[in-house]
């Protein structure tokens, strides 16, 4: 039997296909999200430098990790669409780019609320915060351009263009702001190496999880809709079931 | 038709540039207007002691020259492209990214050699030192043409798009920001005392980085967005 690897990069296909697997990952990203915040907020124990406040990392880190991760699996997909011009891979780079916008949002947004108690601050000028609202900005100007071509092949092309542009220049962003920052003042809190509790641990790692299988379920969800925009004057989809009804 | 050398091609492209420029001088005005408005509402705005002034004029210099070179960025390429020279440059048989590079350059000397010329009096204004007044000529210097390099890409991108001026600095700003960090950082450190040479350093390599590459990711944008 040989295998059909390109069968499912037709979106014709791929429409059905993530049709299908979407309740795979929704469902069970429901129930490790409810597992990971009942572990969060009720099992782990109180820390003992941050006493309760610390709980809002259970939301702050995996939505921190996974919008700069989503922002390079959008650039590798917007590579790929643009290198061989397959137009899937360009709407995977358009349908992850609202959750990684989403993401580090969330991020700045729970970053601040542990701030305050932590550091006595909404905001200070870390290396790390400033690099993340540099990363936002980045999301918003790659959906804003997309939002503005309504040719969707080259809005797919000049994103691309953008999105690689952008992660060539992250180091660069990072660093710049890193040394910026140390050059400035040292940062005010370190975080001391003082081993995790197992507790914290378990929910941080549900959480993780949960995150990731939001954002493939999402973006699954998403991209049936840009496919079904794109290809909405064609043949396959005026026969769709839920189309025709 | 004789072969024309490449540098035969960038001084054609550059001639013509400022050609085009010498005859509508409002517009460069403008910008360099903007720039020295911009500086001059600082003061205003935060207080005219003189202390503060001075340890914030070569941030609200670089600022103010950040937000001018947007302002003419769209410019770098819309009259050609509505009066189809750009089309004409595309389907030439020279290359195009030396006629990018050409025009990136022209849109540099218009927009950016201006301000290296003009930021010492207003940092003077501010009651820079001499010394940090050299050093910020030096940063301008370096670091201008990356902002105009930098800006093609979002130029080329936006090219005949609504609401263009504004979405091109949406795109550009975050970009650019390693440039103002190392440009003021190069100041703060000849104030403070220390060695300039690691930010000089590092805008230096990001002016080459920027010389090698962007002139032909200006050409692959300009080819999305003519096709």
């Amino acid at each position: 039997m040989t295998i059909h690897w390109f069968k499912y990069a037709a979106p014709t296909t791929f429409y059905g296909l993530a049709g299908k697997l979407i309740p795979f990952f929704a469902w069970p990203s429901a129930i490790l999200f409810v597992a990971g915040i009942y572990f969060g907020f009720f099992v782990a124990p109180t820390d003992a430098v941050q006493s309760e406040a610390y709980r809002i990392m259970f939301i702050h880190v995996p939505v921190s990790i996974l919008s700069m991760f989503i922002y390079l699996i959008m650039a590798g997909y917007a590579a790929l669409g643009l290198i061989f011009k397959t137009r899937l891979s360009s709407m995977m780079a358009s349908a992850l780019a609202p959750t990684g916008a989403i993401f580090a949002f969330i991020a700045l947004w729970s970053g601040a609320l542990w701030g305050k108690p932590m550091w006595g601050a909404w905001w200070v000028w870390d290396a790390r915060l400033t690099s993340e609202l540099i990363l936002l900005f980045l999301y918003l100007g790659f959906i804003a351009l997309q939002a503005s071509i309504d040719d969707p092949r080259r809005a797919d092309r000049a994103g691309a263009l953008l999105a690689i542009v952008g992660s060539v220049n992250v180091p660069i962003i990072y660093f710049s702001v890193k040394w910026w920052n140390t050059l400035h003042q040292g940062s005010t809190i370190k975080f001391s190496d003082t081993s995790m509790h197992v507790a914290m641990k378990q929910a941080l790692f549900l959480m993780m999880a949960a995150c990731w299988l939001y954002t493939i379920a999402i973006t699954l969800v998403r991209v049936r809709s840009i496919i079904l925009e794109r290809e909405r004057n064609t043949q396959w989809v005026s026969e769709l079931e839920e189309v025709r009804s | 038709m004789n072969k024309l050398s490449l540098f035969d091609l960038l001084a054609l492209v550059i001639h013509r540039d400022l050609l085009l420029a010498l005859r509508r001088r409002a517009d460069v005005l403008t910008t360099l207007v903007f720039f020295v408005m911009v500086v001059s509402l600082f003061p205003l705005g935060v207080g005219p002691e003189p202390e503060v002034l001075r340890k914030m004029a070569a941030g609200v210099v670089w600022v103010a020259a950040l937000l001018s070179s947007m302002l003419s960025l769209a410019r770098m390429f819309s009259a050609d492209y509505l009066d189809g020279t750009l089309e004409q440059m595309l389907i030439a048989p020279q290359s195009l990214s030396v006629l990018v590079f050409g025009k990136i350059l022209a849109h540099w000397i218009l927009s950016g050699l201006p301000l290296v010329f003009i930021a010492p009096v207003l940092g003077l204004q501010f009651g820079m030192s001499f010394q940090s007044l050299w050093v910020l000529i030096l940063v301008l210097l370096l670091g201008t043409p990356i902002l105009s390099m930098i800006g093609a890409i979002g130029a080329a991108l936006t090219l005949g798009l609504r609401g263009g001026g504004v979405l091109v600095s949406l795109l550009v700003l975050p970009l650019c920001i390693p440039v103002l960090i190392f440009g003021t950082g190069a100041v703060e450190a000849v104030n403070t005392g220390i060695t300039i040479i690691p930010n000089v350093s590092l805008l230096a390599a990001m002016f080459l980085f920027a010389l090698v590459f962007t002139p032909w990711v200006t050409a692959q944008a300009l080819r999305i967005s003519m096709e």
